[in-house]
C-alpha cells in the first residue's frame, strides 16, 4: 500500500448543488499533491470530506489507508490540517499555541518542547514565542500554523490555501517547508488558486465548477496543452469545455 | 426623487424579510406561538375545583350560597373547617385550592345591610388563583342578583378577596397585552437591529455609505418595514386574543393603534440603537436579548409584580418603555379608557422615543469608525 | 485627478499606512500592488470617504475627500474587496436597487456596462449568492459602474476568480479606460501589474517603487539567472551557500537567483553537481523578481 489518498467518484451535494462531482484520483506517498481551481471550485469541500469533517454525498475514499466512512475517528491521528482561515488562537501566544495543539495529539511534555523548540528555531520565531499570535504578520502566522499542524509528524498534511494573499517572499518560504516537509516523508496535500505555484507540485489537478478536469505533473500537462504555463493549460480546458 | 429612493430601499427590505424563512418564522409564527401558549398555559380550565369553606355562621342563607357554588361544574367541596389555623392547614396539605369564609350571622347580615364573604385562594400560582377568585365572585354575584329580586332588598354581599401567598396577582386578560408588548419589542428592535447588522457583517454597508444615500434614508427605509409588520402582529395577537380567548377591547380601538404605533417607534429606535453599538448580526441579537428581551418580559410587570420586586429592580423598571406601554394597553382593552387616564404614560412613552431617536441620529456614522 | 499626500493611518499599535503619496492621471489605469496586509484596502476606504486618516489629504478632482466627501461618494464607483451586493437579491432586482440609490436608472448608464450586462443577462433572475465567482464580480463591476462614475476604485477585484475570468475583467478595465474613466484597482497577483499604465509596489503600509511597469523593471539592477534542474530542492540549498549569490527562490519548475553579471553561476553549478542536467539562463527580470528585492532591501 503506497497510496496515501485514493478517492473514487467522491461526490458532495448540498441541495441542489453539486459541489465535487464524482471525482477520482489518487496520491502517492511523499507526493506534493495540488489542487487548482477558482474560489467556489469545490476544492475545500474535497478537503473536508477526506479529513472527516464532512460525509460525502457518495463515492468512496481512503487516507493512508483507512476508509473515509468507518475509520474517520483513526484518519485524524494520521494527518494534519490547515485550513484556510487561519486556525491559530489569536489570543493565545505562540507557545500556548505550540503546547495547546501538540497536546491535542497526545504527545509528550519534553516532545512538545523539543519539536517546537526546533520549529521555532527554524523560522527565526523564538524570540518572538511568548508574544501573542494577533500581533505577527500573517506570513508569519501563516508559517506558524504550517509548523502546528506537521508538529505530531502527520503522513499526510491537508493544506487549504495556505499561501492566500500572502506576500512573494513569504509565498516562497512556505513552498520551501512543504518541500522540506515532503523531504521528510511527509504527502502534502495543498489547494490554491495561484496558477504558478502549481509548478512547484510533484502532480496536480484542476477543478472547474465541481468536475476535475485534470489530472497529472505540471510538465505533462504543459506538453500535453502545448502552452508554456499551468494559467495556460487552465485556460485552454475551460475553453474546450464552453 | 426622495420618494422613489426611499420606495426601492423600503422595497428590497421586504424582499429580504420574505426571502429568509427565519425571518418569517419570527414574525409571524412566534406572535401565534406565544399566544396560543401563553393563552392555553394561564387559563387552565376550571373543573371540579377543591375548594373548602369555613362557615361561622351555618344559617339558611350561607348553606344555600354554598351549595349553590359546590353544585356548579367548576368547584368540589373537600374540606370544612371550623377554625382559622385549620385553614393554613387544609392548604399546605394541598386540599383545597381556595376557602370561603362566611362570617356570623350571614344571612341577619344580609338581610340588614351588607354582608361579606373572605375568599382565601392559594395564589402560589397566581394565574389560577385569579380564575378561582374571578369566577367564585361571579358565582356568588349571580345568585345575590337572583335573591336580590326575590326579596327586593337593596343589600348586596361584598366579597373580599385575600390572595393568599401573592397579593399582588394580576388578572388572567393582562396575557394579552403582555404578549403584544414582547412581540412588538421583538419584532421591532430585534429584528431592526439584526438586519442593519447584517449590511454591515456582509459589507453591504460599504456601498450604502458611499452612495449619496442620506442616513435619514437609510434609517426610515430599515424602520418602515418593521413599523408596518409589527402593526399586523399586534393586530393578528388582538385577533386570536378577541376570537380564542374572548379577549375585549373594550376602548377606543383607534386610540390602541397610535399607542401601538408609538410603541414601535420607541422599539425600533432602541433597535436602530443597537444597531449602531455592533459589527454583527450575532452581537444584535445578543444586546436585544439580554438589553430589551429580558427586561420586557422579567421588569415590565408582565410577569412579575413590580410593586413586589425589590425597590432597585423597580427604580430599574420606572425606566423600561414596556412597563408604560403594558398600562397603556391593558387600560385600553380591559378597563375602557380613554387618553385622559393615560396620558402621563403617553407622554413618558414619547419623550422616550425622542430620546432614543436623537440618540441613534447621534451615533449613525456616515463613515466605518 | 486624485491626489494622495502624506497618508497614515493607524489602528491602535498597528501602522497600517505609513506616509503614502501619490498622485493618479485623469484616464489613467492605476495599480496598487501588494501583499495582504499591505495597507491597500485601508488606502481604498480612506479614498472612497469610508475612513478617515490620521494625518495627510487626498483631494479628487480638486475636492477634499474628507471636507466635500458628498461630492466624492457622487462621482467615485466603489468596488470593496469582499463582494458586497445583497445574495438573497436576483442581478436584476441588485442593479436595479443600486441604480435607485444613485439617482439613476439601469437604462441611463447601460451603454457603459453593455458587454457586461450582455453576459449576466441570462442570469438576469437568478440571486446574486448563487453567481459563479467570476459573475459575481462582473455584477460588482456593473453596479459600481451605474451611476457613471468619473473614476473607479476596485478592491481587490480578482482575487480567488479563475484564470479565464480574470482575464475578461482586465480586458473590461481596458475598455472602461478608452470610455475615460479613471480606474485605481488593487491586486495582490503580480503579473496583473502588466496590464496597468502605472504601478505603485506597497508592503507594511509604504509604496517601495511607484512608475510604469517596464520603468520599475528597467531600474532592478541585479542579473536573474533562471536555474532549471532536477532536485530543486537541493539546488536551492546549495545555491544559497555560494559567494556572489544574493537571493535566491523558487520560480515555478526552476529557480531565479540574483546577483552580479559575473557570477559565472553555470560553471560553478557543474562543478558541485557534475552528474546532474542543470540549465542556467540570464533572463529579464519581472515585476515579481523586483518586488522581492525591493522588500529584502526594506528589510535590511
Amino acid at each position: 500500500m503506497n497510496k496515501a489518498i485514493t478517492a473514487n467518484k467522491l461526490t458532495k451535494k448540498f441541495g441542489n448543488f453539486i459541489a465535487t462531482n464524482a471525482i477520482t484520483f489518487d496520491v502517492d506517498k511523499g507526493e506534493v499533491f495540488g489542487f487548482l481551481g477558482a474560489n467556489g471550485a469545490g476544492k475545500t469541500t474535497a478537503i473536508k470530506m477526506l479529513t472527516g469533517l464532512s460525509r460525502p454525498t457518495s463515492g468512496e475514499a481512503t487516507v493512508a489507508g483507512l476508509d473515509i466512512y468507518r475509520h474517520a475517528e483513526q484518519i485524524k491521528q494520521q494527518i494534519g490540517y490547515m485550513s484556510q482561515k487561519f486556525s491559530l488562537y489569536e489570543d493565545m501566544t505562540v507557545s500556548e499555541n505550540i503546547e495547546f495543539y501538540g497536546g491535542i495529539y497526545g504527545l509528550k511534555r519534553s516532545e512538545i518542547r523539543e519539536r517546537g523548540g526546533k520549529s521555532l528555531d527554524q523560522l527565526s520565531m523564538t524570540n518572538v514565542r511568548n508574544h501573542k499570535v494577533n500581533s505577527l504578520p500573517l506570513g508569519w502566522k501563516q508559517k506558524l500554523a504550517f509548523a502546528v499542524a506537521t508538529l505530531h509528524k502527520p503522513g499526510i498534511v491537508f493544506l487549504d490555501e495556505p499561501t492566500g494573499g500572502v506576500d512573494p517572499i513569504t509565498r516562497r518560504q512556505f513552498w520551501e517547508m512543504i518541500y522540506q516537509a515532503a523531504e521528510e516523508g511527509i504527502t502534502v496535500f495543498v489547494t490554491t488558486h495561484y496558477m504558478d505555484e502549481a509548478e512547484y507540485c510533484n502532480r496536480i489537478s484542476i477543478m472547474v465548477e465541481g468536475l476535475m478536469v485534470a489530472c497529472d505533473s505540471p510538465a505533462a500537462l504543459k506538453s500535453l496543452h502545448n502552452a508554456s504555463s499551468i494559467e495556460e493549460v487552465f485556460i485552454k480546458i475551460a475553453r474546450n469545455k464552453e | 426623487m426622495k420618494g422613489h429612493v426611499l420606495r426601492a430601499f423600503v422595497k428590497k427590505e421586504f424582499l429580504h424579510i420574505f426571502r429568509d424563512y427565519r425571518t418569517l418564522m419570527v414574525l409571524f409564527g412566534m406572535p401565534i406561538a406565544q399566544v396560543i401558549l401563553f393563552g392555553y398555559a394561564i387559563t387552565t380550565e376550571l373543573r371540579d375545583v377543591k375548594i373548602g369553606v369555613w362557615d361561622m355562621s351555618k344559617d339558611q342563607k350561607s348553606i344555600e350560597l354554598i351549595s349553590n357554588i359546590t353544585s356548579s361544574e367548576f368547584f368540589a367541596l373537600n374540606d370544612n373547617v371550623s377554625a382559622s389555623h385549620e385553614i393554613e392547614a387544609s392548604f399546605k396539605k394541598g386540599r383545597v385550592k381556595a376557602f370561603l369564609v362566611f362570617p356570623n350571622d350571614f344571612g341577619n347580615k344580609l338581610e340588614r345591610g351588607t354582608a361579606s364573604i373572605q375568599i382565601i385562594a392559594d395564589a402560589s400560582d397566581p394565574n389560577t388563583a385569579n380564575i378561582i377568585t374571578n369566577q367564585l365572585t361571579s358565582i356568588i354575584q349571580r345568585w345575590d342578583m337572583l335573591e336580590k329580586s326575590k326579596t327586593l332588598r337593596r343589600a348586596f354581599i361584598d366579597t373580599e378577596v385575600r390572595m393568599h401567598y401573592n397579593p399582588e396577582s394580576k388578572s388572567v386578560l393582562l396575557f394579552v397585552p403582555g404578549v403584544i408588548t414582547i412581540i412588538l419589542m421583538l419584532v421591532s428592535a430585534m429584528l431592526t437591529s439584526i438586519s442593519i447588522a447584517r449590511e454591515k457583517e456582509m459589507g453591504n454597508m460599504e456601498i450604502l455609505l458611499v452612495s449619496p444615500l442620506k442616513p435619514a434614508v437609510v434609517i426610515i427605509g430599515k424602520i418602515l418595514p418593521y413599523l408596518m409588520l409589527s402593526l399586523v402582529n399586534a393586530l393578528i395577537i388582538m385577533g386570536i386574543g378577541n376570537v380564542v380567548f374572548e379577549v375585549p377591547v373594550n376602548g377606543s380601538f383607534v386610540l390602541l393603534l397610535l399607542e401601538c404605533l408609538l410603541f414601535i417607534v420607541v422599539a425600533l429606535s432602541l433597535g436602530v440603537f443597537i444597531s449602531t453599538k455592533v459589527e454583527s448580526q450575532q452581537m444584535a441579537l445578543m444586546m436585544s436579548l439580554f438589553a430589551l428581551m429580558l427586561p420586557t418580559i422579567l421588569l415590565s410587570g408582565f410577569i412579575f409584580p413590580i410593586s413586589s420586586m425589590p425597590l432597585p429592580l423597580q427604580w430599574i423598571s420606572h425606566a423600561m418603555p414596556p412597563k408604560y406601554f403594558i398600562i397603556i394597553i391593558k387600560a385600553i382593552m380591559l378597563k375602557g379608557v380613554g387618553i385622559a387616564h393615560i396620558w402621563k404614560e403617553t407622554l413618558i412613552l414619547s419623550l422616550m422615543a425622542v430620546f432614543f431617536i436623537g440618540l441613534s441620529v447621534k451615533n449613525y456614522k456616515s463613515r466605518l469608525e | 485627478m486624485l491626489t494622495v499626500s502624506n497618508i497614515s493611518k493607524s489602528y491602535g499599535e498597528v501602522r497600517a499606512l505609513n506616509g503614502i503619496n501619490f498622485e493618479v492621471d485623469r484616464g489613467e489605469l492605476f495599480g496598487l500592488i501588494g501583499p495582504d496586509g499591505a495597507g491597500k484596502t485601508s488606502l481604498f476606504r480612506i479614498i472612497a470617504t469610508l475612513l478617515l486618516p490620521d494625518s495627510g489629504d487626498v483631494s479628487f478632482d480638486g475636492h477634499d475627500v474628507i471636507t466635500d466627501y458628498e461630492f466624492v461618494r457622487k462621482n467615485v464607483g466603489y468596488m470593496p474587496g469582499r463582494f458586497s451586493l445583497y445574495q438573497d437579491l436576483s442581478v436584476k432586482e441588485n442593479l436595479e436597487f443600486f441604480a435607485t440609490i444613485f439617482n439613476t436608472t439601469v437604462q441611463e448608464n447601460k451603454h457603459l456596462i453593455e458587454d457586461i450586462f450582455k453576459q449576466l443577462e441570462p442570469f438576469q433572475n437568478r440571486r446574486a449568492g448563487d453567481l459563479s465567482g467570476g459573475m459575481k464580480q462582473k455584477l460588482a463591476l456593473s453596479c459600481a459602474l451605474i451611476h457613471k462614475p468619473t473614476m473607479l476604485l476596485l478592491d481587490e477585484p480578482t482575487t480567488g476568480v479563475d484564470a479565464i475570468s480574470r482575464k475578461e475583467f482586465w480586458g473590461m478595465l481596458q475598455r472602461l479606460k478608452k470610455e475615460g474613466i479613471t480606474i485605481v484597482v488593487s491586486t495582490p497577483y503580480m503579473d496583473e501589474s502588466k496590464l496597468c499604465d502605472r504601478v505603485a509596489l506597497i508592503q507594511d503600509g509604504a509604496i517601495m517603487d511607484l512608475d510604469t511597469p517596464s520603468g520599475i523593471v528597467n531600474r532592478f539592477d541585479k542579473t536573474v539567472y533562471k536555474v532549471t534542474g532536477n532536485n530543486q530542492y537541493q539546488l536551492l540549498s546549495k545555491i544559497r551557500t555560494m559567494d556572489g549569490v544574493q537571493n535566491a527562490y523558487p520560480f515555478g519548475s526552476s529557480l531565479h537567483v540574483y546577483g552580479s553579471p559575473e557570477l559565472n553561476l553555470s560553471g560553478r553549478l557543474d562543478e558541485h553537481f557534475p552528474d546532474a542536467d542543470i540549465q542556467v539562463e540570464i533572463i529579464p527580470a519581472d515585476i515579481e523578481d523586483t518586488f522581492m528585492n525591493l522588500m529584502t532591501r526594506d528589510h535590511e
